[in-house]
């Protein structure tokens, strides 16, 4: 009982011909255009890596590209695959090589959706290699003497004044480390030895932030010195002052900026690549059978039978199954098989295997 | 004698008219660019609008929006006409219409080239325009309280950060306006009234500057406040240390933004004023040909085209003469052919017998 049996003759051959390579050549531009969006993530990521502890999240766009690759190759081949299809000395040939492309476009289907899932689930990783990657960068934003880490300053400095963000959770991350270097602080000043003193580490840490924490829409020149304490500056309220510095913290201010741009492109495009693509694939199959049956009758310009599978959905499991493991049997001896049955061995060790349940099911 | 007469066989004629068809429809191509153009540069000058004293520079985006809307009319109108004067009879159409046509294109080419040359010229303009703005900008910059004002020190601590520039010419611009306002200032504080009797207009003037000048290449951390004294800061030596603060002044940063950004779209217009010019050539020697061909009546014939029938000096004597004319049309006319009007010889009458009185 075949799955989804339709007629066709030749004009309808023709057509469905022309349509899929259409089809073919708008998925090479979504795959194209999948790869560009690859790329434009994954220079996104790296243009931060700085404050980025591990690269786990690289691998949404390292997938995006392989895709977008992949379908761009897999739907140029499908065009030739069409333009050979209304001759019949030439189509012959596509006949091993179509089983492979089948193979291909139901993997790339599957990992777009895997790359969907990915987006969402890896959200959690991005935030704990952001929060461990802004934490070394507050800390070593004195070290601008330092090689490897004398970049750090400017880093957070840009990173900060462009997603508009203050410390990793809020501003007060910074009253936790010494961001001012040692070289810059007068040790003969009592204040300066007076808050050394005052904790364990001998670190000289004061309730001020950098400038970069400055938000430029508060009414007032920024405050960022002696934050804490309402006397120090006229008219200024530790509590209710809210638009001086970033409100902000970094790691919110990345993760939500990274979620946002993959989550705003990736359910859409990859929703209706994966439709274009699943339609490609189901005209493809239509179309090989139908010219395969045509082929194989004395008419070939009349009508011919396409459908999508040979048998049913479970028989074709079994089929595939059996061939499958007949393969994986390939180097054993095995006496009720030769080599010109194999198909028929297989279909008797198929019944022998409904009979009995093998220790691979 | 004609300027650049040139002779056209059918197959000539019918081949310009298909190939000026074509080149009109990149001209309509070219049109929307320019239009795209005048759109990018009035949005560019919008954003910086607020640190500009006059909006009197406006007049160039606005230019050329209209010019390339007009281009793509008139090239679309002339793609049309050129794909009819392929054939002899279609082209009756349009006779009439020919002649406005090209005086029109030729006017329209004009200001395209206008446009171009405005973009070139507008720097002097510019900068006056943007260094007055920012002065008051700066004298601005506490009023974050007065409507109208609120805004300016947004834009300007913003437009120093991207600009990464400080002030109009240099920091020390901020030393000599009170850009704190008086409403965080502890009038009961000995040393705030010290400095507010300092100078002669009560100014709160100190030899510090906002955040917004602090630059981030710098190794440590932005010095703001006491820049004129070596001795403020712990090895802080403001002659010594040129990257605690942005160097550049906001007026050369904006003026060589905006000059950049003109000279590239003039460059690109003057090619498109180069590409109409020729599509202009192109079009009046096919109607030149197409005329000549009606002319002499038989359509299949060679005709000659050109860009003017008489030289240049004969042409403009002709067109200066019919402008004067046009003045002198309810004049009486002494030809003695014209029947002159019974109205007229009833006028004459006085005239006599006034001329017999004095």
């Amino acid at each position: 009982m075949t799955l989804l049996k339709m007629k066709f003759n030749q004009q309808r051959r023709v057509r469905l011909a022309q349509g899929l390579w259409l089809m073919s050549w708008l998925a090479v531009t979504g795959g194209a255009f999948i790869f560009c969006l690859g790329v434009y993530l994954k220079t996104e990521l790296l243009r931060r890596d700085e404050v980025m502890e591990n690269a786990e999240i690289h691998v949404v766009p390292n997938i995006l590209m392989m895709v977008g690759l992949a379908s761009m190759g897999t739907n140029w081949v499908a065009s030739r695959v069409c333009q050979d299809s209304l001759d019949v000395s030439r189509f012959p040939r596509w006949k091993v090589p179509l089983l492979a492309w089948f193979a291909m476009a139901a993997l790339l289907c599957c990992l777009l959706l895997t790359v969907v899932v990915l987006s969402y689930a890896l959200q959690g990783s991005l935030e704990d290699s952001l929060k461990v990657g802004l934490r070394n960068g507050i800390r070593f934003y004195k070290d601008t003497d330092v090689p490897g880490r004398c970049f750090q300053k400017e880093t957070i400095d840009r990173l900060q004044m462009e997603f508009r963000c203050c410390g990793n959770n809020n501003f007060k991350d910074w009253f936790e480390v010494q961001w001012v270097s040692s070289r810059y602080l007068d040790f003969t000043s009592q204040e300066v030895k007076d808050r050394i003193r005052s904790n364990v580490d001998g670190r000289y840490l004061l309730d001020g932030v950098p400038f970069s924490c400055c938000n430029p829409a508060s009414p007032r020149p920024c405050l960022q010195n002696h934050l804490t304490d309402s006397r120090a500056h006229y008219n200024y309220e530790y509590q209710s002052e809210e638009l001086n510095l970033y409100s902000r913290g970094c790691r919110q201010a990345l993760t939500d900026y990274y979620m946002g741009l993959m989550n705003s492109t990736g359910p859409g495009v990859l929703s209706l690549f994966s439709c274009v693509q699943m339609s490609v694939l189901l005209s493809m199959r239509y179309l090989q059978t139908a010219v395969e049956a045509a082929i194989a009758s004395e008419n070939p310009e009349g009508e011919s039978e396409g459908y999508l599978l040979d048998k049913g959905v479970k028989e074709t499991y079994q089929d595939v199954r059996a061939k499958v493991l007949g393969l994986l049997k390939f180097g054993q001896v095995d006496p009720s098989e030769d080599a010109s049955g194999a198909a028929e061995g297989a279909k008797t060790a198929d019944t022998e295997k409904a009979a009995t349940p093998t220790p691979a099911s | 004698m004609a300027v650049g007469k040139v002779t056209f066989t059918k197959a000539e004629r019918e081949k310009l008219a298909e190939v000026l068809w074509l080149l009109n429809w990149i001209s309509v191509v070219t049109g929307a660019i320019l239009f795209g153009l005048g759109i990018f540069l009035k949005v560019e000058i919008q954003k910086w609008q607020e640190v500009m004293s006059e909006q009197g520079i406006l007049y160039v985006p606005h230019m050329l929006i209209t010019t390339g809307l007009a281009a793509c009319g008139i090239n679309y109108l002339g793609s049309k006409i050129c794909l009819d004067c392929a054939d002899t009879n279609k082209f009756l159409r349009w006779k009439l219409v020919m002649m406005p046509y090209i005086v029109c294109t030729f006017f329209f080419t004009a200001c395209v080239l206008a446009g171009a040359l405005l973009c070139y010229s507008i720097r002097g303009q510019l900068e006056e325009s943007l260094y007055q703005g920012l002065r008051n900008a700066m004298r601005f910059y506490k009023d974050t309280d007065t409507p109208g004002r609120c805004y300016l020190k947004r834009t300007l601590d913003l437009l120093q950060i991207q600009f990464q520039c400080c002030g109009i010419s240099g920091y020390r611009d901020w030393f000599q306006v009170q850009w704190i306002s008086g409403r965080y200032l502890d009038m009961t504080d000995g040393a705030v009234v010290d400095r507010l009797r300092s100078n002669v207009e009560g100014k709160y003037l100190m030899d510090s500057v906002p955040f917004s000048c602090c630059s981030t290449i710098s190794p440590r951390p932005c010095v703001q406040h006491r820049l004129s004294s070596a001795s403020s800061d712990f090895s802080y030596d403001h002659q010594r240390q040129p990257l605690n603060l942005w160097r550049r002044g906001c007026g050369q940063a904006l003026l060589d933004h905006y000059t950049g950004v003109m000279q590239s779209i003039g460059l690109t217009v003057l090619l498109i004023w180069l590409f109409e010019l020729l599509v202009l050539t192109g079009v009046r020697y096919l109607q030149t040909a197409m005329e000549n061909v009606l002319r002499l009546g038989d359509p299949e014939s060679e005709s000659d085209g050109w860009i003017l029938e008489k030289s240049l000096a004969e042409t403009a004597c002709y067109n200066f003469d019919i402008i004067k004319n046009l003045g002198k049309c309810y004049q009486v006319d002494d030809d003695p052919n014209i029947n002159v009007p019974s109205v007229a010889a009833e006028l004459e009458v006085p005239s006599q017998q006034v001329q017999v009185q004095s």
